[in-house]
């Protein structure tokens, strides 16, 4: 295990109603300013665990420490990107992107300022006055990206983010995400089912088995990034062993 | 507003006049009909509809038509209000609480499924027959409605938009005042509208059955002395006055919560 772990979750399991199992003996230590995946089949409590280690589920047993510090509840250094975005639906983009810094209490000025900065990140610039319904899937979810950005976290947090938009924009979008987290020393915790999404995205990847959710494998890809284009790293050949090698894995509990 | 780029563009409308043509082919068809079958005639107490348009306009004239609606609208009007304070309060209630939740749904549920003008006899026994009792009238009708649809309001924001204020650090206060209760605002709008069309029934029947003033007496009295245009004048009136007052609602609110905004449309 890293020494530089900023997230450790200890011996943690999630029992629903008291009888539904959904995650039993979860040990894990999360590298800071890495890219770690947690991976599975439907029903092996991968959100479970996500939502465990944001604060807004609280585990049957166990416990998870961030930075140092117990998890009891959501927390200022973690943010959350939502598989379904959760935007307002009557606030515009730049209201949305600020929200989390309006429940902050950061004046209107200061967080539209910061807001502003965010939007231009993910590309949304001369998207602040449109209202969720008027953006696509995938620009929606970069407004969801810019929200979490906007509150300075050290922690992003997001739950299968890219699972409601369509394959071209997905690419798209995984591309920007590692060109973006390139510059910022940001820990980002990656919910998915896609075996090639996590061997594009991860430092570290997580392999979870079903019913109940147990850690089956850690895997730490040896894919060099550096001055790769997206299509080379496709093509890496580290990068299509890993593919391999999760799903000599998964297809097991399939 | 500038709108950049919308994708789910909608169609521009094509002859907007055609649905007009049709609904205007659908009233003539209509007064045709009636003024038919009052001249065949189906019932000595049936006028056509020119008599009772012709008994409408008198009424109009004279002022007593706007005489008796002043004295109909007062009881209707406080009742609404009524029935809105503290019906969208109770709801927001029991939405926000479980136990004034448990407490008070059945009886809702009730109140909302039981044929209320059944109640009103009862009201006129214990308040006698002035202005309190057509207020309560209104309010027994009306309340439910608008108590439920604030209840179902609440309860049905999104639950993902609740977790995600809860991520972001969000106070109990703010997820109400930032999250439920805008995202209730249009359906509570919508039971003050079906709460003001189960107003006008409400006052009506106590108009008909308690003592019979405003519109109630017009229709009441007419009918004693079998001046049938002038009762089905006033009973026309009533109804169109109803469904236009309604229909301006109806408008008002989709002009301020369009659906895409509610958050009816995709989890937004």
């Amino acid at each position: 295990m890293p020494v530089d772990a900023i997230v450790e979750v200890k011996e943690v399991g999630k029992i629903y109603d008291g009888v539904v199992e959904a995650l039993t003996g979860i040990n894990l230590a999360l590298p800071e300013g890495k890219l770690s995946t947690l991976l599975g089949p439907s029903g092996c409590g991968k959100t479970t665990l996500l939502k465990i280690i944001a604060g807004l589920i609280s585990p049957s047993r166990g416990e998870v420490w961030v930075k140092g510090q117990r998890v009891d509840g959501p927390g200022p250094e973690r943010a959350f990107v939502f598989q379904d975005f959760a935007l307002l639906p009557w606030a515009n983009v730049l209201r949305n992107v600020a929200f989390g810094l309006e429940l902050r209490g950061t004046s209107k000025e200061d967080r539209q300022e910061i807001a502003r900065k965010h939007i231009a990140e993910v590309g949304l610039k001369s998207f602040e006055s449109s209202y969720p319904h008027q953006l696509s899937g995938g620009m929606r979810q970069r407004v969801g990206l810019a929200r979490a950005l906007a509150v300075d976290a050290d922690i992003i947090l997001m739950d299968e983010p890219f699972s409601s938009v369509d394959e071209q924009t997905r690419r798209k979008f995984q591309e920007e995400l590692l060109d973006l987290l390139r510059h910022k020393k940001i820990t980002v915790i990656f919910v998915t089912h896609s075996i090639e999404e996590a061997a594009y995205l991860s430092d570290q990847i997580v392999l979870l088995s079903p019913r109940p959710g147990t850690i089956s494998k850690i895997i730490q890809p040896d894919i060099d990034r550096q001055g790769k284009n997206p299509d080379e790293i496709r093509r890496d050949k580290n990068y299509l062993d890993t593919v391999d090698e999760i799903w000599q894995i998964l297809k097991h509990y399939v | 507003m500038k709108t950049p780029v919308v994708l789910d563009s909608v169609e521009p409308p094509r002859r907007t006049l055609a649905p007009l043509v049709w609904q205007l082919i659908s009233f003539a068809l209509f007064f045709s009909l009636w003024e038919l079958a009052g001249r065949w005639p189906i019932s000595f107490a049936f006028p056509p509809f020119s008599k009772t348009l012709m008994a409408l306009l008198r009424m109009i004239a004279d002022g007593s038509l706007a005489k008796a609606y002043l004295t109909t609208l007062q009881p209707l009007i406080i009742g609404i209000a009524l029935s809105s304070v503290v019906g969208i309060g109770f709801g927001i209630a029991m939405g926000l609480s479980r136990s004034v939740e448990w407490f008070s749904l059945p009886i809702f549920i009730v109140l909302q499924a039981a044929p209320m003008a059944a109640i009103i006899p009862l009201i006129t026994y214990m308040y006698g027959i002035g202005i309190t009792s057509k207020v309560l009238a209104v309010v027994v009708l009306a309340a439910p409605v608008i108590v439920m649809n604030a209840y179902k309001g609440i309860r049905n924001t999104h639950p993902s938009l609740i977790q995600m204020c809860r991520a972001f650090l969000g106070t109990r206060r703010q997820e109400v005042v930032k999250i439920i209760l805008p995202h209730a605002s249009a359906l509570i709008f919508a039971g003050l509208r079906l709460g003001l069309a189960m107003g006008f029934i409400g006052i009506v029947i106590a108009e008909l059955l308690i003592t019979p003033t405003g519109i109630g007496d017009l229709i009441t009295y007419s009918s004693s002395v079998a001046d049938y245009p002038e009762m089905f004048a006033a009973i026309t009136s009533i109804i169109v006055f109803a469904a236009l007052t309604i229909h301006a609602l109806e408008r008002l609110e989709r002009k301020l919560f369009p659906p895409e905004i509610r958050g009816l449309e995709n989890a937004g």
